[in-house]
């Protein structure tokens, strides 16, 4: 048995019970939230700054040191909620798609396969422009989630949350020894690699930004169009087809989006585990299961999630920083815990 | 079956009863040989990894250096160096192998050995943090290894425990767990004073480049105390494949066996993992490897043992020997391990067995 | 090898968790009778039979096999004594016929003790009276939905105990197949004296082959007995909550039930 994400009441259902105003509501609520956090973001950081120091960052000017951790904030927190909207989202659509509660692009290795193929990209094939690394990582990526996936649908009862964890840790465990293997020769770019082991924002620039939109453009808005598909898929297959869905497709315009976003989040910060697996879930909680409003708000939720991991990692270590990946594994993994006990057992 | 089955009433007929027993001991037969061939293999493995390197010493003088004569220049490199080196080697190969067949049995599920549910991450992480962040060594490393092993392996229990443990939560919870340590990891060697690669490797995917006569002790005691205690435990092993539920109606203490083979088991992976860092897949590769050459039906606990010895013998010679750059053994095992991991998981859920 | 045992249920209260499955229940098993639990769904049959054998332990009461409390008798002892058919058990990737068959012997051999000639005898025996013989060198894995529930209960049988519970051993067999594994326990009640304990679902079959029917209702007793004495209408509506009409089987003269649904009844029939 596959176990749809939670229980799935017909939209009717949904709507009867979550009206739309509390359902904004709550919308408006998490932009708040992200708004306030974002605040946040730029003003602490592992250097204390005054305000004084903030508005004249903001006005342009790097002159003080303050001033200047301050500018080198504002890209960070932008990435930070760029990356964190893109992996929220693709974690929802993927559980979506394959009806699992622990699909994540962490858990399912494809931080990983994009991780992987960047190294391999730099130590054998010479890439060192920063556009290449994010065709490279969502090359990566792509092939990893279509792997674990194939591996992890193989046999009976098809892509249990049992079989695809196993699969993608497998497969992690896999490439994180492949990287090793393709690092350890080459003195030249092992220092580099780290960034690739362990996800982070810390090193964000404007450039790397831009570098990256335009790929999250697209997958968000392949996403966002999916929605409906993904409420009927959420019934079963054989019901979407009967509702008149065409399965493969719906499905597989939902994936190419969500392997879009990690790939291209995972070539500018490093693979990010959990936010992916935590946010659709908490979103769940209190928007419902209608992926209409799911989506944009597991991206809102996910944004805020990452960007308040990132303030953490800087305030709880001070003077030096945690790196952000480090932190929502912390955080993620009792969540993910928690998902699992709360599940009966034969759903797995 | 319109009448009554004579067996019922009146025993069973003789060629029956020959056919049954010439089964067994065929399969007995087999069993032995493999173990027997799996010893040789070993040995000459072992005798290699003495002989082979960047000088090449012929038997003779390796053999007077174990015996403990003076050889000018192979004293140093077999006995300082390759001799701890394949000693460890062994002893840690027979550590993960038995672990890991111990794990997959118990939790019917050939992935689910102890560094995919997060037992080895947790005495890697003990060691990790005990070494980089507070500079410790020897007999202390290794106690803290096992400390948190087995702390995090009763986590892991009491968290799946509901009525019971089923085996697939345990599994999922070790990955969540894993992960979890994993950052741990990465967090303490990210904020060691230089990204020591050659210690990150260790840590993550194991190593047998620091290898010396003080890892091999605590191993080497491990294996004695805890190798027997799981051997005693075979037989209710066998039974817990068919079910918990057959297995206590054929009279089998369910939790108590599990809690006395996690226990052991754990030991093991702890006491390795201090040693040389959680040598990736060998755990998880040996039992599916053995029960290939064995057979169904039969016990893995030793072949599984010696396959796990092989793996890392074979690769850490190869890491050492076959490439331009010396490549640590846990590097060899991930890469060689992951085609035989795709293989094995794509056969299992063919099978629609017991995953 | 007819010593009779006795199986005993004591004011038993079992639950998982938080919730009440049976409570208070008593109940006699007949020795070298066999016994059929019937009930509806979640009526707690299945949770029975594992406390009876030792899998779950009672909230309150006991379950006594003559007189003694199977949860404190020693593992190994208790399961020469009785043996249990679960309802999934997992058979081993590609273990054999007659491996299987032989983990039945586990209760009669000691640590590290060797196999036995008797041990030999006993898996073929098992093997001839399931009519497995000529599978005993085979993978389970290979076989057919009933030859594996044949071989399973060779192993329930190569472990000789004197009482034998089933959990639905008929559940995923076709008709015949049924009637064959039912035939097969009837055989090995009426030539050993095995006592059978099974839980089944099939009403009618449980009359047929059961000497001693059991019907719980809500995790209580709801009436037991002889199959003509439990297998009523009014049982049947208490509880299964159906309408239905009991009449004598011609195949087997034991009452044969007759459900009567809102539609498909041909003449008005008195179900008062």
């Amino acid at each position: 048995m596959t176990l749809a994400a939670p229980p799935v009441p017909a939209p009717g259902v949904v709507a009867a019970r979550r009206p739309g105003r509390s359902r904004a509501l709550w919308l408006l609520l998490a932009l708040a939230a992200l708004l306030g956090l974002a605040v946040l973001s730029v003003a602490v950081g592992s250097r204390p700054v005054g305000w004084s120091d903030i508005t004249a960052a903001l006005g342009g000017s790097s002159e003080t040191l303050a001033e200047a951790a301050v500018t080198k904030r504002i890209p960070r927190t932008l990435l930070a909620i760029a990356v964190g909207a893109a992996l929220g989202l693709a974690g929802a659509v993927m559980q979506g798609v394959t009806r699992n509660p622990l699909a994540d692009p962490g858990i399912l290795g494809v931080n990983m396969g994009a991780s992987l193929a960047v190294i391999t990209g730099i130590a054998w094939f010479g890439l060192t422009a920063a556009s290449s690394f994010v065709w490279a990582a969502i090359l990566g990526a792509s092939l990893a989630a279509v792997f674990v996936y194939a591996v992890g649908s193989l046999g009976r009862g098809g892509a249990t949350p049992l079989k695809l964890a196993l699969a993608g840790t497998a497969t992690s465990a896999a490439f994180a020894s492949f990287i090793t293997a393709v690092v350890l020769p080459r003195n030249d770019i092992a220092g580099g690699v780290r960034s690739w082991q362990v996800g982070g924002v810390g090193g964000a620039s404007f450039d790397t930004i831009t570098l990256v939109l335009p790929f999250l453009v697209v997958g968000l808005l392949v996403c966002l169009a999916s929605a409906r598909g993904l409420n009927s898929l959420a019934l079963g297959d054989d019901v979407a087809a009967g509702l008149g869905e065409r399965v493969a497709l719906t499905r597989g315009l939902a994936a190419v989006g969500a392997v879009l976003l990690c790939g291209a989040a995972t070539a500018v910060a490093g693979p990010i585990g959990f936010v992916g697996l935590v946010v659709p879930h908490l979103c769940r909680m209190l928007v419902g299961v209608d992926h209409r409003w799911l989506l944009p708000f597991s991206a809102v939720a996910g944004a805020a999630l990452l960007t308040a991991a990132d303030v953490l990692g800087r305030v709880v270590a001070r003077p030096s920083e945690i790196d952000v990946g480090i932190i929502t594994a912390l955080v993620g993994a009792p969540f993910f815990i928690h998902v699992v006990r709360r599940q009966k057992v034969r759903a797995l | 079956m319109t009448a009554t089955p004579t067996s019922l009433t009146t025993g069973p007929a003789p060629e029956t009863v020959a056919r049954v027993a010439r089964g067994r001991g065929r399969r007995r037969a087999r069993r032995r040989a493999v173990v027997v061939v799996l010893v040789v293999l070993v040995v000459a493995v072992f005798a290699a990894s003495l002989m082979v390197g960047r000088t090449f010493y012929p038997p003779g003088d390796v053999l007077r250096v174990v015996l403990g004569e003076d050889v000018p220049g192979a004293s140093f490199t077999v006995g300082r160096l390759r001799l701890p080196r394949a000693v460890l080697a062994l002893l840690v190969g027979l550590c993960f192998g038995l672990a890991g067949v111990t794990f997959q049995t118990m939790l019917r599920n050939p992935l689910a050995s102890p560094d995919i549910i997060g037992i080895s991450a947790g005495s890697s992480a003990a060691a990790a943090v005990a070494i980089v962040t507070f500079g410790l060594s020897g007999a202390a490393v290794s106690f803290l290894a096992i400390v948190v092993g087995l702390g995090v392996a009763l986590l892991i229990y009491v968290l799946a425990y509901r009525d019971g443990v089923a085996g697939t939560r345990l599994i999922l919870i070790g990955i969540g767990i894993a992960a979890m340590l994993e950052s741990v990891i990465a967090y303490v060697l990210s904020r060691a004073a230089a990204w020591d690669l050659q210690e990150a490797t260790r840590w993550l995917t194991g190593s047998l480049n620091s290898a010396g006569w003080d890892d091999v002790v605590p191993t080497l005691l491990a294996l004695v105390v805890l190798g027997p205690l799981l051997l005693t435990r075979v037989g209710d092993l066998d039974m817990l494949q068919l079910g918990d539920d057959a297995a206590s109606a054929l009279g089998v203490r369910v939790e108590r066996t599990r809690v006395v083979v996690i226990v052991a088991a754990v030991g093991l992976v702890a006491f390795a993992t201090a040693a040389t860092g959680p040598i990736a897949f060998v755990a998880f590769l040996a039992g599916p490897i053995a029960a290939r050459i064995v057979g169904p039906g039969a016990s893995l606990l030793v072949p599984s043992a010696l396959v796990g010895a092989l793996l890392v013998l074979v690769a850490d010679l190869a890491g050492q020997n076959l490439f331009d750059h010396r490549y640590p053994v846990g590097v060899v095992t991930g890469v060689l391990g992951a085609p035989y991991l795709v293989y094995l998981i794509v056969r299992t859920n063919r099978a629609g067995g017991s995953l | 090898m007819t010593a009779d045992h006795t199986l005993t249920v004591a004011d038993l209260s079992l639950g998982y968790g938080d919730r009440t499955v049976i409570e208070s229940l008593d109940l006699v098993l007949p020795p070298g009778r066999v016994t059929a639990i019937v009930g509806a769904n979640a009526c707690g049959k299945s949770t029975l039979l594992r406390s009876m054998s030792r899998l779950l332990r009672p909230r309150t009461g006991q379950v006594l096999l003559d007189g003694e409390q199977v949860h404190r008798l020693p593992a190994k002892e208790l399961a020469r004594a009785l043996g249990l058919l679960p309802q999934a058990p997992t058979a081993p990737e590609g273990i054999t016929v007659s491996d299987l068959v032989g983990r039945g012997r586990n209760p009669h051999q000691r640590l590290l003790s060797r196999w036995s000639a008797e041990d030999d005898a006993a898996v073929a025996a098992a093997l001839e009276a399931t009519d497995t013989v000529e599978l005993a060198d085979r993978p389970v894995d290979e076989l057919s939905g009933g030859q594996r529930q044949r071989v399973w209960i060779a192993m329930a049988l190569a472990q000789q105990t004197d009482v034998l519970l089933l959990d639905e051993p008929t559940t995923y067999l076709d008709v015949s197949h049924q009637v064959e594994v039912l035939d097969l326990l009837t055989d090995l009640n009426r030539t050993r004296g095995t006592t059978i304990v099974m839980v089944l679902h099939d009403l009618n079959l449980a009359a047929r082959y059961a000497d001693h029917l059991v019907a719980l209702a809500g995790g209580r007793l709801h009436a037991v007995g002889d199959p003509h004495a439990v297998l009523t209408e009014d049982t049947v509506r208490a509880v299964f909550g159906l309408d239905c009409s009991v009449i004598i089987d011609p195949v087997s003269g034991r009452p044969l039930m007759l459900p009567i649904g809102r539609h498909h009844v041909a003449a008005p029939v008195d179900v008062s």
